[in-house]
Protein backbone atom coordinates (compact mmCIF):
# COMPACT_ATOMS: atom_id res chain seq x y z
CA UNK A 1 0.00 0.00 0.00
CA UNK A 2 1.39 3.53 -0.81
CA UNK A 3 1.55 6.47 1.92
CA UNK A 4 -1.31 8.21 2.27
CA UNK A 5 -1.46 11.56 0.72
CA UNK A 6 -2.49 14.66 2.29
CA UNK A 7 -3.16 18.14 0.65
CA UNK A 8 -3.62 16.70 -3.09
CA UNK A 9 -6.28 18.61 -4.71
CA UNK A 10 -8.75 16.01 -5.00
CA UNK A 11 -8.36 16.18 -1.13
CA UNK A 12 -8.52 20.16 -1.11
CA UNK A 13 -11.53 20.65 -3.88
CA UNK A 14 -13.05 17.17 -2.25
CA UNK A 15 -13.97 19.57 0.60
CA UNK A 16 -15.86 21.71 -1.39
CA UNK A 17 -18.00 19.21 -3.16
CA UNK A 18 -19.19 17.90 0.22
CA UNK A 19 -20.57 21.35 1.08
CA UNK A 20 -22.68 21.82 -1.85
CA UNK A 21 -26.25 22.54 -1.44
CA UNK A 22 -25.21 23.80 2.28
CA UNK A 23 -24.93 27.17 4.02
CA UNK A 24 -21.85 28.12 5.60
CA UNK A 25 -22.24 30.64 8.47
CA UNK A 26 -20.10 33.84 9.64
CA UNK A 27 -20.05 33.55 13.73
CA UNK A 28 -18.02 35.25 16.66
CA UNK A 29 -18.42 33.23 19.38
CA UNK A 30 -18.56 29.73 20.21
CA UNK A 31 -22.59 30.26 20.93
CA UNK A 32 -23.37 31.66 17.69
CA UNK A 33 -21.31 28.70 15.72
CA UNK A 34 -23.83 26.20 17.98
CA UNK A 35 -26.82 27.84 16.87
CA UNK A 36 -25.16 27.69 13.42
CA UNK A 37 -24.59 23.63 13.85
CA UNK A 38 -28.24 23.40 15.41
CA UNK A 39 -29.39 25.24 12.55
CA UNK A 40 -27.83 22.81 9.80
CA UNK A 41 -24.99 25.29 8.38
CA UNK A 42 -22.83 22.54 6.43
CA UNK A 43 -19.24 24.62 8.23
CA UNK A 44 -18.82 27.93 10.30
CA UNK A 45 -16.48 30.88 9.05
CA UNK A 46 -15.16 32.30 12.70
CA UNK A 47 -14.96 35.53 12.94
CA UNK A 48 -14.22 38.78 15.41
CA UNK A 49 -16.36 41.34 13.96
CA UNK A 50 -19.40 40.08 11.01
CA UNK A 51 -18.77 41.90 8.12
CA UNK A 52 -21.68 44.65 8.58
CA UNK A 53 -19.64 45.18 12.01
CA UNK A 54 -16.32 45.64 9.98
CA UNK A 55 -18.17 47.96 7.78
CA UNK A 56 -19.59 50.64 10.59
CA UNK A 57 -16.52 50.73 12.98
CA UNK A 58 -13.91 50.70 10.50
CA UNK A 59 -10.18 50.57 11.15
CA UNK A 60 -7.72 47.81 9.97
CA UNK A 61 -9.64 44.20 9.54
CA UNK A 62 -6.95 41.34 10.55
CA UNK A 63 -7.04 37.26 10.87
CA UNK A 64 -9.47 36.53 14.29
CA UNK A 65 -7.87 35.93 17.46
CA UNK A 66 -6.45 32.30 17.42
CA UNK A 67 -8.08 32.18 21.05
CA UNK A 68 -11.59 32.69 19.46
CA UNK A 69 -10.58 30.40 16.70
CA UNK A 70 -9.94 27.98 18.83
CA UNK A 71 -13.06 28.06 21.06
CA UNK A 72 -15.00 27.88 18.08
CA UNK A 73 -13.36 24.40 16.90
CA UNK A 74 -13.77 23.16 19.98
CA UNK A 75 -17.43 24.26 19.90
CA UNK A 76 -18.39 22.35 17.02
CA UNK A 77 -17.91 19.50 14.86
CA UNK A 78 -18.74 20.89 11.41
CA UNK A 79 -16.04 22.10 9.65
CA UNK A 80 -14.67 25.67 10.68
CA UNK A 81 -13.30 28.43 8.12
CA UNK A 82 -11.59 31.75 9.14
CA UNK A 83 -10.10 34.35 7.29
CA UNK A 84 -6.41 36.12 6.59
CA UNK A 85 -5.65 39.27 4.72
CA UNK A 86 -5.57 39.21 0.77
CA UNK A 87 -1.78 38.34 0.62
CA UNK A 88 -1.27 37.74 4.05
CA UNK A 89 0.46 34.53 3.67
CA UNK A 90 1.77 34.61 7.25
CA UNK A 91 -1.59 34.65 8.88
CA UNK A 92 -1.87 32.14 6.72
CA UNK A 93 0.45 29.71 8.27
CA UNK A 94 -0.86 30.43 11.56
CA UNK A 95 -4.75 29.28 10.15
CA UNK A 96 -2.92 26.34 8.89
CA UNK A 97 -1.27 25.71 12.25
CA UNK A 98 -4.44 26.24 14.01
CA UNK A 99 -5.57 23.20 12.02
CA UNK A 100 -8.61 25.14 10.72
CA UNK A 101 -10.79 23.25 7.69
CA UNK A 102 -10.77 26.17 5.12
CA UNK A 103 -8.71 29.47 4.60
CA UNK A 104 -10.94 32.19 3.16
CA UNK A 105 -8.37 34.73 1.64
CA UNK A 106 -11.05 37.42 2.02
CA UNK A 107 -11.40 41.11 0.84
CA UNK A 108 -13.76 41.86 3.58
CA UNK A 109 -10.43 42.19 5.46
CA UNK A 110 -7.82 44.58 5.02
CA UNK A 111 -5.39 43.80 2.44
CA UNK A 112 -1.83 42.90 3.37
CA UNK A 113 -0.42 43.30 -0.35
CA UNK A 114 -1.73 45.31 -3.19
CA UNK A 115 0.16 43.32 -5.45
CA UNK A 116 0.38 39.34 -4.92
CA UNK A 117 -2.24 36.82 -3.47
CA UNK A 118 -0.78 34.38 -1.54
CA UNK A 119 0.90 30.95 -2.86
CA UNK A 120 -1.67 29.11 -2.17
CA UNK A 121 -0.22 25.55 -3.46
CA UNK A 122 2.26 25.60 -0.52
CA UNK A 123 -0.50 25.29 1.80
CA UNK A 124 -1.44 21.91 3.05
CA UNK A 125 -5.06 23.34 4.12
CA UNK A 126 -7.38 24.05 1.26
CA UNK A 127 -7.96 27.77 0.17
CA UNK A 128 -11.29 29.70 -0.76
CA UNK A 129 -11.49 32.93 -2.51
CA UNK A 130 -13.80 35.65 -3.93
CA UNK A 131 -13.80 36.80 -7.12
CA UNK A 132 -16.55 38.94 -9.15
CA UNK A 133 -15.66 37.13 -12.54
CA UNK A 134 -14.55 33.90 -14.36
CA UNK A 135 -11.10 35.81 -14.98
CA UNK A 136 -10.84 36.48 -11.22
CA UNK A 137 -11.47 33.34 -10.29
CA UNK A 138 -9.13 31.62 -13.03
CA UNK A 139 -6.47 33.55 -11.83
CA UNK A 140 -7.32 32.50 -8.09
CA UNK A 141 -7.31 29.00 -9.33
CA UNK A 142 -4.19 28.75 -11.02
CA UNK A 143 -2.60 30.42 -7.35
CA UNK A 144 -4.37 27.53 -5.61
CA UNK A 145 -7.59 28.06 -4.51
CA UNK A 146 -9.11 25.08 -4.03
CA UNK A 147 -12.92 26.77 -4.07
CA UNK A 148 -14.48 29.76 -5.39
CA UNK A 149 -16.93 32.44 -3.64
CA UNK A 150 -18.66 35.02 -5.49
CA UNK A 151 -17.57 38.27 -3.69
CA UNK A 152 -21.21 40.49 -3.47
CA UNK A 153 -20.69 43.13 -1.34
CA UNK A 154 -20.30 41.49 2.19
CA UNK A 155 -21.96 43.61 5.06
CA UNK A 156 -24.71 45.17 3.52
CA UNK A 157 -27.60 42.36 2.77
CA UNK A 158 -28.28 44.08 -0.36
CA UNK A 159 -27.85 40.99 -2.78
CA UNK A 160 -27.94 42.89 -6.01
CA UNK A 161 -23.84 42.66 -6.15
CA UNK A 162 -23.89 38.89 -5.61
CA UNK A 163 -26.27 38.46 -8.43
CA UNK A 164 -24.28 40.42 -10.73
CA UNK A 165 -20.92 38.43 -9.93
CA UNK A 166 -23.19 34.91 -9.90
CA UNK A 167 -24.45 35.73 -12.84
CA UNK A 168 -21.28 37.64 -14.78
CA UNK A 169 -19.13 34.34 -14.36
CA UNK A 170 -21.93 32.16 -15.71
CA UNK A 171 -22.49 34.17 -18.59
CA UNK A 172 -18.81 34.15 -19.21
CA UNK A 173 -18.22 30.61 -18.84
CA UNK A 174 -21.28 30.44 -21.56
CA UNK A 175 -19.38 32.63 -24.00
CA UNK A 176 -16.48 30.58 -23.53
CA UNK A 177 -18.69 27.14 -24.33
CA UNK A 178 -19.44 28.40 -28.10
CA UNK A 179 -16.15 29.73 -28.90
CA UNK A 180 -13.84 27.85 -31.56
CA UNK A 181 -9.99 27.10 -29.85
CA UNK A 182 -8.49 29.62 -32.18
CA UNK A 183 -10.86 32.27 -29.86
CA UNK A 184 -10.18 30.86 -26.60
CA UNK A 185 -6.07 32.03 -26.87
CA UNK A 186 -7.75 35.67 -27.16
CA UNK A 187 -10.48 34.93 -24.59
CA UNK A 188 -7.43 33.89 -22.24
CA UNK A 189 -5.50 37.22 -22.64
CA UNK A 190 -9.03 38.93 -21.79
CA UNK A 191 -10.02 36.94 -19.09
CA UNK A 192 -6.38 37.51 -17.93
CA UNK A 193 -6.26 33.99 -16.93
CA UNK A 194 -4.23 31.20 -17.94
CA UNK A 195 -5.23 29.39 -21.17
CA UNK A 196 -4.76 25.73 -20.15
CA UNK A 197 -7.77 26.91 -17.53
CA UNK A 198 -9.82 28.35 -20.08
CA UNK A 199 -9.54 25.54 -22.25
CA UNK A 200 -10.81 23.49 -19.23
CA UNK A 201 -14.03 25.53 -18.64
CA UNK A 202 -14.51 25.73 -22.11
CA UNK A 203 -14.50 21.88 -22.12
CA UNK A 204 -16.62 21.12 -19.53
CA UNK A 205 -18.93 23.79 -19.27
CA UNK A 206 -17.86 24.96 -15.07
CA UNK A 207 -15.76 25.91 -12.88
CA UNK A 208 -12.47 23.43 -12.05
CA UNK A 209 -13.69 23.82 -8.69
CA UNK A 210 -17.04 24.24 -6.31
CA UNK A 211 -18.45 28.02 -6.54
CA UNK A 212 -20.68 29.50 -3.39
CA UNK A 213 -21.95 32.38 -3.64
CA UNK A 214 -21.18 35.38 -0.79
CA UNK A 215 -22.27 38.54 0.18
CA UNK A 216 -25.55 40.82 0.77
CA UNK A 217 -27.73 37.00 1.31
CA UNK A 218 -30.15 37.93 4.32
CA UNK A 219 -33.40 35.77 3.51
CA UNK A 220 -34.86 32.66 2.61
CA UNK A 221 -35.52 33.86 -1.13
CA UNK A 222 -31.96 35.40 -1.41
CA UNK A 223 -30.01 31.73 -0.91
CA UNK A 224 -32.58 29.93 -3.22
CA UNK A 225 -32.19 32.23 -5.72
CA UNK A 226 -28.70 32.34 -5.88
CA UNK A 227 -28.96 28.82 -6.47
CA UNK A 228 -31.63 29.34 -8.95
CA UNK A 229 -28.48 31.24 -10.80
CA UNK A 230 -26.15 28.27 -10.18
CA UNK A 231 -24.64 28.82 -7.26
CA UNK A 232 -23.33 24.91 -5.71
CA UNK A 233 -24.20 26.50 -2.11
CA UNK A 234 -24.41 29.77 0.06
CA UNK A 235 -22.08 31.64 2.55
CA UNK A 236 -24.45 34.27 4.69
CA UNK A 237 -22.49 36.14 6.75
CA UNK A 238 -24.30 39.21 8.77
CA UNK A 239 -27.75 38.35 7.42
CA UNK A 240 -28.32 35.55 10.23
CA UNK A 241 -26.88 37.30 13.77
CA UNK A 242 -27.17 41.04 12.48
CA UNK A 243 -31.27 39.72 12.56
CA UNK A 244 -33.86 39.75 14.78
CA UNK A 245 -34.51 35.74 14.84
CA UNK A 246 -30.95 34.07 14.08
CA UNK A 247 -31.95 30.00 15.20
CA UNK A 248 -35.06 30.61 12.91
CA UNK A 249 -33.32 32.43 9.95
CA UNK A 250 -30.33 30.24 10.20
CA UNK A 251 -32.49 27.13 9.53
CA UNK A 252 -34.93 28.49 7.08
CA UNK A 253 -31.90 29.72 4.30
CA UNK A 254 -30.51 26.19 5.27
CA UNK A 255 -34.28 24.70 4.11
CA UNK A 256 -34.28 27.00 1.29
CA UNK A 257 -31.00 26.22 -0.15
CA UNK A 258 -31.77 22.36 -0.19
CA UNK A 259 -35.36 23.15 -1.86
CA UNK A 260 -34.02 26.33 -3.83
CA UNK A 261 -36.58 25.45 -6.89
CA UNK A 262 -39.91 24.70 -5.01
CA UNK A 263 -41.73 28.19 -4.18
CA UNK A 264 -44.05 26.40 -1.69
CA UNK A 265 -41.66 25.94 0.15
CA UNK A 266 -39.53 28.52 0.07
CA UNK A 267 -42.95 30.90 1.42
CA UNK A 268 -43.54 28.38 4.25
CA UNK A 269 -39.98 28.74 5.49
CA UNK A 270 -39.97 33.03 5.16
CA UNK A 271 -42.95 32.61 7.27
CA UNK A 272 -42.35 34.81 11.07
CA UNK A 273 -38.88 35.34 10.69
CA UNK A 274 -38.94 38.39 12.15
CA UNK A 275 -36.83 41.49 11.34
CA UNK A 276 -34.12 40.97 9.04
CA UNK A 277 -31.04 42.85 8.60
CA UNK A 278 -30.63 46.40 8.46
CA UNK A 279 -29.58 46.44 4.72
CA UNK A 280 -27.36 49.21 3.01
CA UNK A 281 -28.05 49.73 -0.55
CA UNK A 282 -24.95 49.55 -2.17
CA UNK A 283 -25.60 52.32 -4.55
CA UNK A 284 -24.96 54.30 -1.53
CA UNK A 285 -21.72 53.33 -0.46
CA UNK A 286 -18.90 55.29 -1.65
CA UNK A 287 -16.63 53.61 -3.84
CA UNK A 288 -13.41 53.56 -0.82
CA UNK A 289 -16.00 51.58 0.89
CA UNK A 290 -16.80 48.83 -1.39
CA UNK A 291 -15.07 45.49 -0.64
CA UNK A 292 -15.78 43.70 -3.84
CA UNK A 293 -13.09 45.99 -5.58
CA UNK A 294 -10.43 44.14 -3.64
CA UNK A 295 -8.40 41.65 -4.82
CA UNK A 296 -7.56 41.92 -8.52
CA UNK B 1 -21.82 25.68 -11.25
CA UNK B 2 -22.93 22.37 -12.68
CA UNK B 3 -26.44 23.20 -14.63
CA UNK B 4 -26.70 20.00 -16.69
CA UNK B 5 -28.23 18.27 -13.44
CA UNK B 6 -30.41 20.68 -12.57
CA UNK B 7 -32.65 18.54 -14.28
CA UNK B 8 -35.16 16.30 -11.79
CA UNK B 9 -33.73 13.08 -13.94
CA UNK B 10 -30.33 12.14 -15.62
CA UNK B 11 -29.54 10.10 -18.01
CA UNK B 12 -33.00 9.41 -18.91
CA UNK B 13 -32.24 8.61 -22.54
CA UNK B 14 -33.99 6.12 -25.39
CA UNK B 15 -31.92 3.50 -23.98
CA UNK B 16 -32.80 4.37 -20.16
CA UNK B 17 -35.78 1.97 -20.19
CA UNK B 18 -33.58 -0.98 -19.82
CA UNK B 19 -31.51 0.62 -16.76
CA UNK B 20 -32.48 0.31 -13.53
CA UNK B 21 -33.97 3.32 -11.67
CA UNK B 22 -31.13 5.12 -9.11
CA UNK B 23 -32.41 7.85 -6.85
CA UNK B 24 -29.58 9.78 -4.99
CA UNK B 25 -30.43 11.95 -2.13
CA UNK B 26 -30.40 15.06 -2.86
CA UNK B 27 -30.77 17.42 0.33
CA UNK B 28 -27.18 18.44 0.24
CA UNK B 29 -23.81 16.99 -0.43
CA UNK B 30 -21.76 15.74 -4.09
CA UNK B 31 -25.11 14.06 -5.13
CA UNK B 32 -24.59 14.99 -8.54
CA UNK B 33 -21.20 13.41 -8.88
CA UNK B 34 -22.90 10.34 -7.71
CA UNK B 35 -25.80 10.96 -10.22
CA UNK B 36 -22.78 11.57 -13.34
CA UNK B 37 -21.38 8.13 -12.57
CA UNK B 38 -24.58 6.01 -12.25
CA UNK B 39 -25.61 7.53 -15.47
CA UNK B 40 -22.64 6.41 -17.34
CA UNK B 41 -23.08 3.37 -16.40
CA UNK B 42 -26.66 3.09 -17.04
CA UNK B 43 -28.94 3.51 -14.63
CA UNK B 44 -31.94 6.12 -14.79
CA UNK B 45 -31.04 8.38 -12.14
CA UNK B 46 -33.36 11.14 -10.37
CA UNK B 47 -32.55 12.84 -7.23
CA UNK B 48 -34.95 12.27 -4.15
CA UNK B 49 -35.76 15.14 -2.05
CA UNK B 50 -39.52 13.88 -0.80
CA UNK B 51 -41.35 10.81 0.03
CA UNK B 52 -42.80 10.18 -3.41
CA UNK B 53 -39.56 10.46 -5.23
CA UNK B 54 -38.39 7.35 -3.51
CA UNK B 55 -41.13 5.15 -3.89
CA UNK B 56 -40.04 5.43 -7.71
CA UNK B 57 -36.51 4.20 -7.28
CA UNK B 58 -35.24 0.66 -7.10
CA UNK B 59 -32.31 1.61 -5.56
CA UNK B 60 -30.89 4.87 -3.64
CA UNK B 61 -27.52 6.47 -2.83
CA UNK B 62 -26.99 8.71 0.08
CA UNK B 63 -24.06 11.00 -0.85
CA UNK B 64 -20.92 12.12 0.92
CA UNK B 65 -21.66 15.32 2.89
CA UNK B 66 -22.53 16.79 5.83
CA UNK B 67 -24.02 14.11 8.16
CA UNK B 68 -25.59 16.34 10.60
CA UNK B 69 -27.27 18.29 8.02
CA UNK B 70 -28.65 15.37 5.96
CA UNK B 71 -30.09 13.77 9.09
CA UNK B 72 -31.85 16.86 9.85
CA UNK B 73 -33.37 17.77 6.07
CA UNK B 74 -34.26 13.97 6.13
CA UNK B 75 -36.38 14.11 9.04
CA UNK B 76 -37.86 17.81 8.63
CA UNK B 77 -39.09 16.83 5.87
CA UNK B 78 -40.54 13.59 6.02
CA UNK B 79 -38.39 11.59 4.93
CA UNK B 80 -36.54 9.73 7.59
CA UNK B 81 -39.12 7.06 8.46
CA UNK B 82 -40.09 6.17 4.53
CA UNK B 83 -36.26 5.91 3.53
CA UNK B 84 -36.20 3.09 7.48
CA UNK B 85 -38.84 1.73 5.96
CA UNK B 86 -37.63 1.20 2.42
CA UNK B 87 -34.37 -0.18 3.97
CA UNK B 88 -36.49 -2.61 6.40
CA UNK B 89 -38.21 -3.84 3.39
CA UNK B 90 -34.63 -4.58 1.35
CA UNK B 91 -34.33 -1.03 -0.69
CA UNK B 92 -30.54 -1.43 -2.20
CA UNK B 93 -28.65 1.00 -0.41
CA UNK B 94 -25.11 2.75 -0.99
CA UNK B 95 -23.90 5.00 1.45
CA UNK B 96 -20.35 7.40 0.69
CA UNK B 97 -18.85 8.95 3.87
CA UNK B 98 -21.98 11.24 5.54
CA UNK B 99 -23.98 8.25 3.35
CA UNK B 100 -22.47 5.13 6.03
CA UNK B 101 -22.82 7.08 8.68
CA UNK B 102 -27.10 7.89 7.49
CA UNK B 103 -27.08 3.88 7.18
CA UNK B 104 -24.88 2.92 10.25
CA UNK B 105 -27.18 1.71 13.56
CA UNK B 106 -25.10 3.85 15.41
CA UNK B 107 -22.77 7.02 15.39
CA UNK B 108 -20.54 8.42 18.01
CA UNK B 109 -19.15 11.68 18.08
CA UNK B 110 -22.10 13.52 16.36
CA UNK B 111 -23.58 15.91 16.67
CA UNK B 112 -26.48 16.58 20.33
CA UNK B 113 -29.65 14.46 18.61
CA UNK B 114 -28.01 13.00 15.86
CA UNK B 115 -29.95 10.32 14.30
CA UNK B 116 -29.18 7.94 11.60
CA UNK B 117 -31.71 5.80 9.36
CA UNK B 118 -29.61 2.81 10.20
CA UNK B 119 -29.60 -0.80 8.89
CA UNK B 120 -26.36 -1.46 8.67
CA UNK B 121 -25.14 -3.27 12.07
CA UNK B 122 -21.81 -1.34 12.54
CA UNK B 123 -21.01 1.45 14.85
CA UNK B 124 -19.10 4.55 13.08
CA UNK B 125 -16.98 7.34 14.63
CA UNK B 126 -17.92 10.53 12.72
CA UNK B 127 -14.77 12.82 11.57
CA UNK B 128 -12.32 10.31 12.83
CA UNK B 129 -9.56 11.19 11.27
CA UNK B 130 -9.49 14.76 12.81
CA UNK B 131 -9.66 17.92 10.79
CA UNK B 132 -8.97 18.56 6.94
CA UNK B 133 -5.45 18.94 7.08
CA UNK B 134 -6.08 15.03 7.92
CA UNK B 135 -7.76 14.51 5.37
CA UNK B 136 -6.20 11.92 2.71
CA UNK B 137 -6.41 9.90 -0.84
CA UNK B 138 -4.31 6.19 -0.64
CA UNK B 139 -4.07 2.83 -2.53
CA UNK B 140 -7.12 0.43 -0.44
CA UNK B 141 -7.30 -3.33 -1.78
CA UNK B 142 -10.84 -3.84 -2.00
CA UNK B 143 -10.48 -8.01 -2.32
CA UNK B 144 -14.68 -8.32 -3.66
CA UNK B 145 -13.70 -6.04 -6.54
CA UNK B 146 -11.23 -7.52 -8.08
CA UNK B 147 -7.05 -7.11 -7.38
CA UNK B 148 -6.15 -3.58 -8.36
CA UNK B 149 -6.48 -1.68 -5.72
CA UNK B 150 -9.36 1.32 -4.98
CA UNK B 151 -7.67 4.81 -5.10
CA UNK B 152 -9.85 6.02 -2.13
CA UNK B 153 -10.46 10.17 -1.06
CA UNK B 154 -11.18 10.46 2.63
CA UNK B 155 -12.19 13.54 3.71
CA UNK B 156 -13.12 14.66 7.41
CA UNK B 157 -14.34 11.10 6.98
CA UNK B 158 -15.89 8.58 9.51
CA UNK B 159 -14.61 4.60 10.02
CA UNK B 160 -16.04 1.48 11.01
CA UNK B 161 -15.31 1.32 15.07
CA UNK B 162 -17.13 -2.07 15.29
CA UNK B 163 -19.06 -5.01 12.92
CA UNK B 164 -21.55 -6.87 13.86
CA UNK B 165 -22.61 -10.21 13.28
CA UNK B 166 -24.73 -9.37 10.48
CA UNK B 167 -22.21 -6.63 8.37
CA UNK B 168 -18.97 -7.68 6.52
CA UNK B 169 -16.26 -5.34 6.02
CA UNK B 170 -15.16 -5.01 2.63
CA UNK B 171 -11.85 -2.67 3.11
CA UNK B 172 -9.39 -1.70 5.85
CA UNK B 173 -6.65 0.72 5.92
CA UNK B 174 -3.06 -0.73 6.78
CA UNK B 175 -3.83 -0.09 10.75
CA UNK B 176 -6.73 -2.51 10.25
CA UNK B 177 -9.62 0.10 11.08
CA UNK B 178 -12.94 -0.74 8.60
CA UNK B 179 -13.80 1.77 5.87
CA UNK B 180 -16.07 -0.20 3.45
CA UNK B 181 -18.72 -2.57 4.81
CA UNK B 182 -21.52 -4.29 3.47
CA UNK B 183 -25.00 -6.19 4.43
CA UNK B 184 -27.07 -7.73 2.17
CA UNK B 185 -28.61 -5.13 0.09
CA UNK B 186 -26.40 -2.18 1.93
CA UNK B 187 -23.24 -0.71 0.92
CA UNK B 188 -21.18 1.59 2.66
CA UNK B 189 -17.49 3.25 2.36
CA UNK B 190 -15.80 5.90 4.25
CA UNK B 191 -14.38 7.50 1.32
CA UNK B 192 -15.95 8.97 -1.69
CA UNK B 193 -15.78 7.00 -5.43
CA UNK B 194 -17.98 9.43 -7.12
CA UNK B 195 -14.82 12.05 -7.47
CA UNK B 196 -11.98 9.44 -8.34
CA UNK B 197 -13.82 8.16 -11.25
CA UNK B 198 -13.55 4.72 -9.66
CA UNK B 199 -16.74 2.90 -10.84
CA UNK B 200 -16.32 -0.40 -9.47
CA UNK B 201 -18.56 0.15 -6.35
CA UNK B 202 -21.46 1.94 -8.43
CA UNK B 203 -20.99 -1.55 -10.59
CA UNK B 204 -21.35 -3.34 -7.66
CA UNK B 205 -24.08 -1.71 -6.37
CA UNK B 206 -26.29 -1.77 -9.57
CA UNK B 207 -25.30 -5.01 -9.69
CA UNK B 208 -27.57 -5.51 -6.01
CA UNK B 209 -30.13 -3.01 -7.94
CA UNK B 210 -30.36 -5.56 -10.76
CA UNK B 211 -30.57 -8.38 -8.90
CA UNK B 212 -33.73 -7.74 -6.98
CA UNK B 213 -35.84 -6.13 -9.39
Amino acid sequence: MTVPETGSSRVKRGLAEMLKGGVIMDVVTPEQARIAEDAGAVAVMALERVPADIRSQGGVARMSDPDLIDAIIAEVSIPVMAKARIGHFVEAQVLQALDVDYIDESEVLSPADYVNHIDKWSFNTPFVCGATNLGEALRRINEGAAMIRSKGEAGTGDVSEATKHIRKISSEINQLKSMTRDELYVAAKELQAPYELVLEVAETGKLPVVLFVAGGVATPADAAMMMQLGADGVFVGSGIFKSGNPEARAAAVVKATTFYDDPSVIADVSRGLGEAMVGINVADLAAPHRLAERGW
Amino acid sequence: MTTTLREESVGAGESAAAGPRVGVLALQGDFREHALVLASLGAEVSLVRRPEELEAVDGLVIPGGESSVIDKLSRTFGLAEPLRAAIAGGLPVYGTCAGLIMLADRVLDGIAGQETLGGLDVVVRRNAFGSQNQSFETELEVPALGATPVRAVFIRGPVVESVGAAATPLARLDDGRVVAVEQGNLLGTSFHPEITGEHRFHEYFLSKVRARR
